[in-house]
């Protein structure tokens, strides 16, 4: 198998170019998978910001993975907020999958009011991330990028109200919205500079209910979209987008004018299309789909890793990656080493390779009616 | 992205769905007051709520319109029926139904299939958020034909393994939510009768398993 001929901070950086580097990045968003690296259950792995430092320096070795993820879990953002209402945001750890929010700490509408903005570098557990950053940065090889996470202020309610009561509001008093989505900016904007600060090397900008699945795209572009165009430059560095799985692709034109440099994309959209429009513009991330990963036989990873890259990676731009922005914990450490050993082999530049029937067979059996063309 | 009723569509239907997409509540209302009196409130929900409904189910379902005027659109529309003085047009004597939200506490999935399913004329005992153990005791004791369940979460999709054998075995189980979206087998792996990839698709599984 040929040698990588370029480091993972320059390979990261020829793609975001919009350039063919020496083979397609891979990033695997491990997080909570890190725990059973050490035997220890997920709350006790994030209780000590070392366990994450070494979980990461650990699997990225282990997995060649072209970045460290400083991600806790997402509601870990909520937990800071609340104080002045007296309902903090609380979270639940389970014993196998991500740390989840209990009830929305937003018990009604006019809290929002009176809310307060808090300051990340404050919070006990936010330090925590911040401190493993810095622990990554300092002990990390330094040619591999740290990705850092916020959570976007026009999908950050949906942990602070509800899903349900976040939409209803959305429609029927979008002025308080504004109010909660202002104080949401700030605090993106804070978080991520932090994050900076500490040591990350860009920051992927979850924003979920900007996809289409969730809001049509008229809503989007009078919200979500304005907001990120005030958020992204004031950020502290570089970003990339993340749908965390849903459809996107009637909105990839008025994300590339936020000012985010890549997009990551649902399984459920053709990647072939998807990279036909963002070409020159976003770098596409993913799609590889998480839930079925921890199904995966070698063959069938193999497969899928090919069918990503012969439809995105031709030209650069492309970042392999999962669907959703995170390794759910039921997928198989072997799982993962498939994954790698099959983008080490079938990603190298240029890509000249067609699928062969075998990999047609996977392919077509798991999705059925799958396009396969590959990109210009 | 905007939506309108199907070509041949009845003008009324039209105007209805109209309202409901655009979240035009007072429209909706004055078009189902003005419904209800002209002929009656099973014939307006029968001939023009539940086919506008279905309607932006199946634009939902191709992806053509967003959750969040899926939601708004059911939203409003079990606000008009709940409006109506009992007893509502719901079925009569129909085997019983429960609906839950187990385990996670996002429940924007689990609104819009409890309002669908009023909607549709179904009576729904709503369980709200359960763990295992109020599951199965609620579900048991209530001695339901169908129960339906809706997660988002991928971690609770599969404890439900552990947890639908501790069900009565008369009970039909029928499972939504993102992670049967991501792998259609899902729901066999866990030991469900059925999964509804939508709410539109969740109305039409309970009345198959009504029936089966």
């Amino acid at each position: 198998m040929p040698e990588d001929t370029m480091t993972s901070i320059e390979r990261t950086l020829t793609t975001l170019g919009h350039q063919e580097p020496d083979r397609v990045p891979v990033f695997l968003l491990t997080s909570m998978v890190g725990s059973k690296e050490f035997n220890m259950t997920i709350e006790e792995y994030f209780s000590d910001p070392e366990n994450v430092v070494e979980g990461q320096l650990l699997m990225q070795k282990k997995y060649r993975s072209d970045c460290y993820y400083n991600l806790f879990y997402a509601a870990i953002e909520t937990e800071a907020w609340g104080k002045e209402i007296g309902s903090m945001g609380t979270v639940i750890f389970v014993e196998d999958g991500p740390p989840n929010n209990a009830q929305p700490f937003i018990k009604k509408p006019s809290d929002i009011k009176k809310l307060k903005v808090p300051d990340p570098k404050e919070d006990p557990k936010l330090q925590k991330v911040l401190k493993a950053t810095q622990g990554i940065k300092e002990r990390g090889d330094q040619t591999v990028p740290i990705v850092g996470v916020v959570i976007g202020p026009f999908s950050l309610p949906v942990m602070q109200l509800g899903f349900d009561n976040y939409m209803a509001l959305m429609y029927e008093d979008r002025e308080l919205m504004w109010e909660l989505w202002r104080k949401n900016m700030e605090w993106t904007i804070r978080w991520g500079q932090a994050q900076f600060e500490a040591g990350a090397t860009a920051i992927a900008y979850f924003d979920p209910v900007m996809s289409t699945t969730l809001v049509p795209r008229e809503l989007y572009l009078e919200t979500g979209n304005v907001m990120a165009k005030e958020v992204i430059p004031n950020i502290g560095g570089p970003t990339v987008s993340h749908f965390a799985a849903g459809r996107g692709i009637p909105i990839l034109n008025d994300i590339a004018e936020t000012g985010t440099l890549g997009i990551g994309i649902s399984v459920i959209e053709d990647l072939a299309e998807v990279k036909e429009i963002c070409k020159g513009k976003l770098t596409v991330i993913g799609n590889l789909n998480g839930i079925m990963m921890r199904k995966w036989t070698r063959e069938e990873a193999t497969a899928i890793v090919k069918e990503a890259i012969y439809k995105a990676g031709p030209g650069g731009g492309f970042i392999l990656s999962d669907n959703h922005g995170e390794i759910p914990f039921q997928t198989p450490p072997e799982c993962l080493t498939y994954i790698s050993d099959a983008v080490h082999e079938w990603g190298r530049y240029p890509i000249d390779w067609e699928l062969t029937e075998q990999d047609l067979a996977i392919i077509n059996a798991k999705y059925d009616g799958t396009k396969i063309k590959k990109a210009a | 992205m905007q939506e309108t009723a199907q070509p041949g569509a009845s003008p009324d239907v039209a105007k209805f769905q109209k309202a409901l997409l655009d979240v035009d509540k007072p429209t909706a209302e004055k078009l189902f007051n003005e419904g209800i009196e002209k002929t009656s409130p099973l014939e307006f929900m029968d001939h023009v709520m539940v086919p506008a409904i279905e309607e932006i189910g199946s634009h939902w379902d191709e992806g053509k319109i967003a959750l969040a005027q899926m939601f708004m659109a059911a939203r409003i529309s079990e606000q008009l029926v709940d409006t109506l003085p009992p007893p509502a047009p719901m079925r009569e004597d129909q085997p019983k139904l429960g609906l839950a939200l187990y385990w996670d506490y996002h429940r924007l999935g689990f609104s819009i299939v409890h309002s669908m399913l009023r909607v549709n004329g179904w009576e729904v005992i709503n369980y709200e958020r359960q763990d295992d153990e109020g599951l199965v005791k609620r579900a048991n004791e209530d001695g339901l034909k169908v129960l339906g369940i809706s997660v988002l979460m991928m971690p609770s999709a599969l404890r439900l393994k552990n947890v639908l054998p501790k069900l009565n075995p008369d009970i039909k189980v029928l499972v939504g939510g993102a992670p049967f979206r991501f792998d259609p087998e899902m729901y066999k792996d866990i030991g469900a009768d059925a999964m509804g990839k939508s709410a539109t698709e969740a109305v039409e599984q309970v009345s198959n398993l009504m029936a089966s």
